[in-house]
């Protein structure tokens, strides 16, 4: 799982969650891979993402170190952030860890990278 | 005809259905591969998204990443949806993929686990008829399709598209998605491609966030797409009478004759061996 999926899942499925956001992330086993960067493709995702919470996931790795603690308005000028922001959105594999939702403290875990989001029907 | 095949939805839930030998031989067939193929580039056309832009899809119940591929190749990056766990595993092991895609084990019927606004698209190949049947008694279907397509328009940014391609059993099961997917929101409708074909027909369901649009035209002519192999027509015909009638002049046929003046009672010559023979030529 990457953290660009982290940043878009919310567990409002469970009973009585309106917001279940953001998840929390532990993690116990994870990747750096090799990705092709897409400048463009960054900046449009980041006008939808929370940056906040990815930056809040980040530092649940210890992978918040270059990002800085406001984005800029303007991101084409920041050619670094933005090479970093893709650096953690799409590199980073989660490939054993846990989902924590923030209101309920459910957990669901992630196994070989896929995050198990099924529940029982009472929940 | 299509109520006679059998429907795998009728055999049980989804996730039981697609086991581990089940999923392998789905994601080997290179029959299914290649329709699959084709009916996903069909919803992504009818997605209408911007051009030469990369976007953020969700694919609803995206199996062994066949649908996936297709997004994959036009650059977009999409979440896959399933409840299959060996269907999940077949198609994130899939190398080409794995830049492009995230993987999500979750049941649709319990509503889509992204916050509002995250996808610019959805597209769900031979998925929600399944939603269709209740698996145990606690399932209730026209609930969980509620559930779905109201979690479904929440993730969806304003005036994007998610197209379903399913195969309806019946008007009353179009119906029924048809009036849960309004209730929740989305105007839309059926695109049937190749109405006229009972092989090639396909149903498509565009479901439109935010204002009235109309429907893209459904394809039709009369050469559909190929999705399946002519059958040649024969070109030997068995008829027994043929077989059975010796050529006229023949020792068999004098035979066949002077039996049947024999039993008419007509006075015959009697069978020799010069019965049917050719005459010497004469000087």
């Amino acid at each position: 799982m990457k953290l660009l999926t982290h940043n878009f899942m919310s567990s409002r499925f469970l009973k009585g969650v309106n917001e279940g956001y953001p998840l929390r992330l532990h993690v116990t086993k994870m990747e750096n891979r090799d990705v092709e960067f897409n400048a463009e493709f960054v900046k449009n995702i980041m006008s939808k993402c929370d940056y906040g919470a990815l930056r809040t996931a980040c530092e649940s790795i210890n992978e918040a170190s270059k990002l800085p603690a406001n984005l800029p308005d303007d991101l084409s000028e920041h050619d670094d952030i933005l090479r970093e922001l893709h650096r953690v959105l799409f590199c980073i594999e989660v490939i054993e860890g846990e989902l924590e939702c923030p209101d309920t403290g459910r957990r669901f875990p992630i196994h070989d990278s896929i995050p198990n989001l099924l529940v029982e029907d009472n929940e | 005809m299509a109520s006679l095949r059998v429907r795998p939805e009728h055999s049980g839930p989804p996730e039981l259905y697609y086991n581990e030998v089940e999923a392998s031989r789905y994601a080997s067939n290179s029959h299914i591969l290649s329709i699959q193929a084709e009916m996903a580039e069909r919803a992504l056309e009818l997605l209408a998204l911007p051009e030469d832009k990369s976007a953020f899809i969700l694919d609803v119940g995206c199996g062994s990443g066949m649908s996936g591929e297709v997004l994959t190749n036009a650059d977009h990056f999409w979440i896959g949806l399933d409840i299959s766990l060996p269907m999940l595993k077949i198609a994130s092991a899939d190398k080409d993929a794995q830049d492009n895609s995230d993987y999500v084990w979750q049941d649709m019927g319990a509503g889509v686990p992204f916050r509002p606004g995250t996808f610019d698209g959805a597209i769900s190949i031979s998925a929600i008829q399944w939603l269709c049947h209740a698996n145990s008694k606690k399932e209730n279907p026209r609930k969980r399709l509620h559930d779905f397509f109201q979690s479904l328009y929440a993730s969806l940014a304003r005036g994007s598209r998610a197209v379903f391609q399913f195969y309806p059993e019946n008007e009353q099961q179009v119906d029924l998605i048809m009036s849960q997917a309004t209730k929740a929101g989305f105007n839309g409708g059926l695109v049937v491609d190749y109405p006229e074909s009972t092989k090639a027909k396909k149903v498509y369901l565009v479901l439109m966030t935010g204002g009235v649009a109309n429907l893209p035209p459904s394809l039709s002519c009369d050469e559909p797409r190929k999705s399946q192999v002519d059958n040649t027509e024969r070109t030997f015909t068995i008829s027994g009478r043929r077989d059975s009638k010796p050529a006229k002049g023949s020792k068999a046929w004098i035979e066949a004759k002077r039996q049947r003046m024999v039993r008419k009672g007509r006075d015959v010559r009697h069978e020799s061996k010069y019965s049917g023979r050719k005459r010497k030529p004469k000087f």
